[in-house]
């Protein structure tokens, strides 16, 4: 309640609407026993601006609350005044790390609602674009979950293995952060010479860091026993919480949507393996991305070998009206399962757009998972579950 | 059957390795890597091909175009013809302060007036010095590149 | 001593105190200085692909640590408004000394030790162990609750860590019959493995479980990864430490690099032979001595930051499991098998 904008005479306040969740655990505070532990906005451990309110009693974890939203953007209203292409600007933001597999849904569900299909080597190229996204954001969280743990040195071969398919992304879309490469019908550009020897070099030293990992930190008995029954989720209580992706993966759940969705791309061609791990500690939650990281690796090859050749951009009219209708399409993004719920009446921009990131669903777990564990155990945890802040809060 | 490594030494034999292998750093302003030529570094100005349609600056997700304009009367091309009217460009600023380097820009152009260049060393010291006009966004044309080659199998030659 | 017998100098009793304080009050910093820059800024920046810092002083970033050094004495002196104003300025200076007074018994040539104690193995692992008490003082007097976590797992830490490596060295003193350095290493140098005096006979051949015990309980006394939980940078941030700066944090930097110095340095002496090659004697033990020394710290201080770069850190209650439960039973069976070994043969 501010006391410089107060409300008018006779508007009745309704006391209990402003009792939230930050509001009651600052009150708490006056509670003798527990200490609370504000892991706050800025945190080396939290990655991003997420505020875990934890409170504990000697080195246990009694209750833990996550407080999100520090990094709303508020994309989905700004969709509302935006047209197509601009919208695919900015969602490459809301996971930053793999950007490119975001543009990836939205372009689905606006080409299906104009019952257009891209070009088969649109389609390869995106394909293997998402794939290398995927890569990049897995070999950061191969080096970085080693960095929570307390090793130094794989965070720096995660990043430095990372540059080379940065190198990449640039060289074909001209960002290596946020491409911007997906248009409705196609992609913006066809790849430059030399790109498909270049890619294939590439995937051999990802998978010979792929190697380094494993030997630097599963093989390491410390890692194994830091991680190693922390943080299990049970398969059904993964899946009634919303988790997805390799979080659900490494319970066990065998489910994937690039092989048990509707298809999209070019995953239907392509042969690859699932990997499930049945467990559902940190230590099978690093292991199944693990393999996963090299499952993209293959992919990639396999899509370079079979890319035909032609055009990149179906026929569309210079200005794009997407005719109306309403349309869900959700995809198997690194993170998870990320889905757009798009309504269009007609315009050149949709008139809403709902976005349903993995990661806000993956950490509901939090509070769950958070229960008994003690405090250096909580940075495994949230280092496992990997998830973005700007895919939480968009 | 090799016998297993117990994986702390394992980790050790990785360390080393690359401690005996050269570091990857380049060591910028000492030297500095090319980007690829695609690389979307500053956008440029040719200006003798807008024709003040204001596309650019209708689409760009952050409005950071700022345009200005007028029309002028240029003399007939031939004897008893009507006078034709010209736009002439009075203002072209991008401010890069705003500019998402999304590309749209470059892309809805439809009379090739704007490019991309892989330059990306313009940091200021003052904000408002983020403001590039025509005049400088003139002279980043210099460093566009040509258009590359494309890989095998594809049906468009060159850059759009 | 007062006299220098080969090189016919004599020094007055006061002149050679002068020099033995200069000497010990220089040695920690570059010590801290040299080991800091090679194996921190450079060693652990090539484990990384990486280059570390080059252009400090032109040559490869050389000059790094001393700007540091230089940049950290003309801060601000910032106490947090609720510490404990004199423990809180006295932790930092507590924990440096410790390492001060272990350099006193540590010899770098026949001649060059500031005092030849009976006693210097067992004077120098007591000493070293004063440094917990400044930590538990840094950790109160912060008055911050990251910083008292971190105090308490230091200390807890600090205190489980000593038996195992007081063991090793027990097992070291028994087969050099003396607890002086100085001795150890005249044993050393004049011993020989089965017949062979080529080498001496540096003690890690038969106590290679003392060895490894020694590293791994220094490891966990100088708070290094993987037993660096009171530091955990990407928990606590900086532990007990977080909220000190300028030059009492300088004080902590330097006690942490020194007291790694000090332990190689011991762990040289007690089993790689100290400042003795097989051969070298008199007069040029007294010049090459120190060299000698210098070189097989670097060694052993290779082996300890080796480890501190690759390994993750153990939670605390591993680390007291594997205090407790493994290494203390290894240290007292390497002692029984040394008492053994040496009775028998």
């Amino acid at each position: 309640m501010s006391t410089t904008n107060p409300p008018a005479a006779g508007f009745a306040v309704d006391r209990s609407a402003l009792r939230h969740l930050a509001d009651a655990q600052v009150n708490v505070e006056l509670d003798t026993g527990d200490m609370i532990l504000n892991l706050g906005p800025q945190h080396p451990a939290t990655h991003g601006t997420l505020r875990i309110v934890v409170r504990l009693d000697g080195e246990r974890v009694v209750t833990a609350d996550p407080i999100i939203g520090y990094m709303h953007r508020g994309y989905e209203k700004l969709t509302e005044f935006r047209t197509y292409p601009q919208i695919t600007t900015l969602i490459n933001r809301i996971d930053w790390l793999s950007s490119f597999a975001n543009e990836v849904p939205f372009m689905d569900a606006a080409e299906r609602l104009m019952s257009i299909e891209a070009p088969p080597r649109a389609k390869y190229i995106r394909t293997i674009l998402t794939e290398l996204s995927r890569i990049a954001t897995f070999l950061l969280f191969l080096g970085e979950m080693g960095l929570q743990v307390g090793a130094l040195t794989p965070a720096f071969y995660g990043f430095r293995d990372r540059e080379y398919v940065l190198n990449l992304i640039e060289a074909a879309t001209g960002g290596r952060f946020h491409p911007n490469f997906n248009r409705i019908g196609g992609i913006k550009d066809d790849v430059p010479w030399g790109w498909i020897a270049e890619c294939r070099s590439t995937m051999k030293v990802v998978l010979d860091a792929c190697d380094d990992f494993e030997d630097l930190v599963l093989g390491n008995e410390i890692f194994e026993a830091r991680t190693r029954g922390i943080g299990i989720i049970p398969g059904h209580v993964g899946a009634s919480y919303g988790v997805s992706g390799s979080n659900l993966r490494a319970s066990g759940v065998d489910w994937d949507l690039r092989r048990d969705g509707p298809p999209y791309l070019v995953y239907p061609d392509l042969d690859f393996k699932v990997w499930t791990h049945p467990d559902g500690d940190s230590y099978s939650r690093y292991w199944v991305r693990l393999q996963e990281t090299r499952e993209s690796a293959r992919m990639v090859l396999q899509c370079l070998d079979a890319i035909p050749a032609g055009p990149i951009m179906a026929k569309v009219p210079l200005i794009i009206k997407v005719p109306e209708g309403e349309i869900w399409v959700e995809t198997e993004n690194p993170l998870g399962q990320m889905g757009y719920y798009v309504i269009s009446k007609g315009a050149t921009g949709p008139f809403r757009v709902k976005i349903r990131s993995a990661s806000f669903s993956n950490v509901s777990i939090v509070p769950w998972l958070l229960r008994g564990v003690y405090v250096p155990d909580v940075i495994t945890i949230l280092a496992s579950l990997y998830f973005i802040l700007g895919d939480i809060d968009r | 059957m090799k016998p297993k490594i117990p994986g702390l030494i394992g980790g050790l034999g990785v360390t080393l390795k690359t401690m005996l292998r050269p570091a990857v750093t380049v060591q910028y302003p000492h030297e500095k890597e090319a980007p690829a030529p695609r690389a979307r570094g500053v956008i440029a100005l040719k200006e003798e091909n807008c024709t003040v349609c204001m596309l650019c600056a209708r689409q760009c997700p952050d409005w950071c175009i700022y345009i200005e304009g007028h029309k002028e009367q240029r003399p007939p091309r031939r004897e008893g013809g009507r006078p034709r009217s010209v736009s002439v460009l009075d203002r072209f600023d991008i401010d890069y302060a705003l500019c998402m380097y999304c590309g749209i820009c470059v892309e809805v152009c439809p009379f090739d007036a704007l490019f991309w260049s892989p330059e990306y060393e313009y940091s200021e010291f003052q904000i408002s010095h983020l403001l590039h006009d025509k005049v400088k966004l003139g002279e980043w044309m210099e460093s566009v590149p040509e258009p590359e080659p494309l890989e095998v199998g594809a049906e468009t030659k060159g850059k759009k | 001593m007062a006299t220098i017998p080969t090189l016919a100098l004599s020094i007055g009793w006061g002149t050679t105190l002068a020099i033995k304080t200069i000497v010990i009050l220089m040695v920690i910093p570059l010590g801290a200085l040299v080991l800091g820059y090679v194996f921190l800024l450079k060693m652990m920046s090539h484990m990384q692909s990486r280059l570390g810092p080059m252009d400090p002083g032109g040559f490869h970033g050389w000059y790094q640590l001393v700007g540091d050094g230089l940049k950290f004495l003309q801060k601000e002196d910032i106490m947090p408004a609720e510490s404990d104003r004199r423990v809180f300025a006295a932790a930092p200076a507590v924990v440096v000394m410790s390492t001060f007074l272990v350099f006193l018994v540590i010899p770098m040539g026949p001649d060059l030790v500031v005092k030849n104690l009976d006693v210097g193995v067992f004077y120098a692992l007591a000493v070293s162990s004063l440094s917990v008490i400044g930590v538990l003082m840094a950790g109160w007097a912060s008055a911050n609750k990251f910083a008292l976590l971190g105090a308490l797992r230091a200390a807890a830490q600090l205190i489980a860590y000593e038996l195992p490596l007081l063991l090793a060295v027990v097992g070291v003193v028994i087969q050099a019959g003396t607890m002086s350095l100085q001795g150890i290493v005249l044993s050393q140098q004049r011993g020989s493995v089965f017949g062979w005096g080529g080498l001496g006979e540096p003690f890690i051949l038969t106590q290679f479980i003392g060895f490894a015990l020694f590293l791994v309980a220094a490891q966990a006394e100088l708070t290094q990864t993987p037993f660096d939980m009171p530091v955990a940078e990407s928990e606590l941030v900086a532990g007990y430490m977080v909220e000190y700066t300028g030059f009492r944090f300088l004080f902590f930097f330097i006690g942490e690099f020194g007291t790694a110095f000090a332990f190689s340095a011991i762990a040289a002496t007690l089993f790689l032979g100290g400042w003795a090659i097989p051969g070298l004697h008199g007069d040029l033990a007294n010049i090459l001595g120190p060299l000698v020394l210098f070189t097989k710290l670097m060694m052993v201080a290779f082996l300890m930051f080796w480890v501190r770069f690759t390994y993750p850190r153990l939670r605390e209650d591993q680390l007291q499991a594997l205090a407790w439960k493994f290494l203390i039973p290894l240290g007292l069976a390497n002692i029984l098998l040394t008492g053994i070994f040496k009775v028998a043969l």
